[in-house]
């Protein structure tokens, strides 16, 4: 009985994940993440090598509202070096005395400043599309960082008979394979500083994990605290089933 | 002495207002059929994911911006800045998830066995009540983070009203408070959202009366013949229930830590955004099979719109539930003695697992046919085929134990078969 409830369960959770699946068009190429099964953890080195790329590549366009400087203490950086990154940004503050706004340098507690004022604007500079802001991209793409990785490394020639207007481009994995976005990496688009090679797809690979940390931050804690709890219930559940048996001994 | 001034206390309190009295007859010494099964977990399941809903949504709701320019950053703030805030909301997400599949079971559990046939009646419309108000406060809460799939779910299923004749624009208006899904419409929905719990407590504790006055049904479906047939309540189904929890506690940490977002849409991670539809609207799979049932109807009938008639199906997949104990006239309970019913029973869950499958895909060519096909057999099921089940000709019953104790007790068929059958009740 009891399994039979399980499999129930299991079959009723399992439909819409499969549906959705089924959806999109062309298969992802699944990779291996560092931060992926249960005991997964973000891998500190493409962490930071992501952060570079987005600031070097993906910021021009893309705006990381949910994140402050104070939160890249997770990838591993001291208070100063997030002073330091945090001083590199201008950002708007005020109003003042006078009553006028002001540009000053950034402070740990400021968010990264996005590119546009407004999505108008945006539109305008992007041949009229919105770049989305990074912050939950992997959250919010079915596929998550498969598809953030897919997405940066699935630029190709458009199939025989297929126009591709000027400005827009043709993606493998892009919903609809064309996207206002110009294949945003090349070789050597950035010089990593611990001298690993910039080659595109380390590229894509870095700067997932780093989105699947801004989209996730609390993936680490949440995933420790979960084997705990697991290992707890799993002990305390089977005391539970003892006692069970103990107390209707005398009725069977 | 200290426990002596506890026990005068207790009495002293107990003779004025019986409380202790009352928990010790209804969670204590509560007369149980000694042979239920782990299907009758389900109810006080459903009842500790309420308890587990509501506080978490307290809390929660000290950290919420009902408005529609800060709901999605208020929720993103939850997530990364409030202390466990991730933890609470992803509870409050996935519980809803959980509660759903807990009251299917258990809804399943009472068509199965019967549940709902005289005397019980009334615990199983209030048990349909709770089903609706819970599906009414999943629906408005759904809407608050405000993400896209928020917008147009909420977009989608107030239009459904439009579908009523000559005032249903008019209705529409009313419910947004506004010209479109707009911050008055998030601000009652979220007022709903906290009000519709509060309701529900009060719905279950009227199941709860309602249950205690003839007790709970069990898998052979007949009435206790006598002593033997019961169990006190306690210790013998709060360890089987605390045990059930364990269970089922294991499942939702599972998908709550490893899993969190696996049964919800992605598209609910982006803000908003009126000007932009998503390409697929589809609720969370709770609602799919109803999703799947509005959009089988795709032809007008002499004046009514495809619309409306998809609508009232709809609702009325539901509110069917209501006419069960009077759609099945046949005597006997517990479908293990009823080989046709029991047929009709699992082919109706396949076709509701069918309905969700249909409702996850898009309303075309096969899925649409499939979906068409589906909600025919759904009302099929209830409106023809359980009255006729309920004809002894056509699902003729097996014969029924002579009472609960004697397939339970090995050799007790002797002993309960001399004693008077005189069904053991307890008023409350």
């Amino acid at each position: 009985m009891k399994k039979l409830s399980i499999g129930a369960a299991v079959l009723l959770f399992s439909l819409p994940a499969g549906a959705a699946l089924a959806a999109e068009g062309k298969e992802l190429p699944e990779r291996d993440w560092s931060f992926s099964g249960i005991f997964g953890q973000f891998d500190r080195g493409a962490m930071q090598r992501g952060l570079q790329v987005y600031r070097e590549v993906c910021s021009g366009c893309h705006g990381l509202r949910f994140i402050a400087f104070r939160n890249l203490g997770a990838l591993g950086y001291g208070e100063d070096e997030i002073k330091a990154i945090a001083a590199e940004y201008s950002i708007e503050d005020g109003p003042n005395e006078e009553g006028e706004m002001f540009e000053r340098p950034g402070r740990p507690p400021d968010r990264f400043p996005s590119p546009f004022p407004n999505d108008k604007a945006a539109a305008a500079n992007n041949n009229g599309a919105v770049p989305p802001d990074l912050s939950l991209i992997v959250k919010a793409r079915t596929g998550g960082a498969d598809y953030v990785h897919g997405l940066l490394t699935g630029y190709a020639e458009p199939p025989e008979g297929l126009e591709i207007l000027e400005g827009q481009n043709y993606n493998l994995y892009f919903p609809g394979n064309v996207t206002a976005m110009a294949p945003p990496l090349f070789e050597d688009a950035v010089e990593y500083g611990d001298g690993t090679p910039a080659t595109v797809e380390r590229m894509a690979m870095d700067v997932a994990t780093f989105l699947a940390w801004t989209a996730e931050p609390e993936m680490e804690e949440r995933k420790s605290m979960g084997i705990g709890v697991m290992l707890f219930l799993l002990v305390f559940t089977g005391v539970l089933y003892a006692v069970k048996r103990k107390v209707w001994a005398d009725l069977h | 002495m200290n426990g002596l001034t506890i026990t005068a206390l207790v009495k002293w309190v107990d003779h004025r207002l019986p409380i202790f009295s009352l928990l010790n007859e209804e969670l204590n010494e509560y007369p149980t059929p000694r042979n239920l099964s782990y299907w009758w977990n389900f109810g006080s399941l459903a009842g500790i994911v309420l308890v587990i809903m509501i506080v978490t949504g307290i809390v929660l709701a000290m950290q919420y911006t009902p408005h529609v320019d800060y709901a999605f950053d208020s929720v993103e703030r939850i997530m990364r800045d409030v202390n466990y805030g991730w933890l609470l909301r992803y509870i409050h997400m996935n519980g809803g998830s959980f509660f759903f599949a807990l009251v299917y079971i258990h809804i399943f559990r009472g068509l199965y066995y019967g549940s709902y046939k005289e005397p019980r009646e009334l615990l199983w419309i209030l048990g349909v009540v709770l089903f609706l108000l819970m599906m009414a406060t999943a629906f408005v809460g759904y809407v608050l983070p405000w993400g896209q799939m928020s917008y147009w779910a909420a977009k989608v299923i107030t239009n459904m009203f439009s579908a009523v004749p000559l005032i249903g624009d008019y209705i529409v208006t009313w419910l947004w408070g506004g010209f479109t899904v707009g911050n008055p419409t998030l601000n009652r929905f979220y007022s709903f959202h906290y009000l519709l719990p509060f309701v529900i407590i009060g719905v279950v504790i009227l199941h709860l009366w309602a249950l205690h006055r003839f007790g709970s049904n069990n898998p052979l479906g007949i009435e206790a013949k006598g002593p033997q047939d019961k169990i006190p309540f306690h210790p013998y189904y709060t360890v089987k229930d605390a045990f059930g929890l364990g269970v089922f506690l294991v499942l939702f940490a599972a998908i709550l830590f490893f899993a969190p977002n696996a049964l919800g849409e992605p598209i609910n991670y982006v803000e908003a955004n009126p000007l932009v539809t998503p390409a697929h609207i589809v609720p969370e799979w709770y609602f799919l099979p109803y999703y799947a049932i509005l959009r089988s109807v795709t032809f007008d009938i002499w004046f009514l719109s495809a619309k409306l008639i998809g609508v009232v199906l709809m609702f009325g997949s539901s509110l069917i539930l209501f006419l069960m104990p009077w759609l099945d006239r046949s005597p006997v309970r517990s479908a293990r003695f009823r080989p046709a019913y029991k047929m009709a029973f699992w082919v109706l869950v396949f076709d509701c697992v069918v309905l969700g499958w249909v409702g996850a895909n898009p309303p075309e060519p096969p899925y649409l046919y499939i979906g068409q096909v589906a909600t025919v057999w759904y009302f099929f099921h209830f409106l023809v085929l359980v009255p006729l089940l309920s004809l002894p000709a056509l699902d003729r019953p097996k014969p029924l134990p002579v009472s609960i104790g004697e397939p339970v007790l090995k050799g007790g068929g002797a002993a309960s078969a001399g004693a008077p059958a005189k069904p053991m009740e307890k008023a409350p």
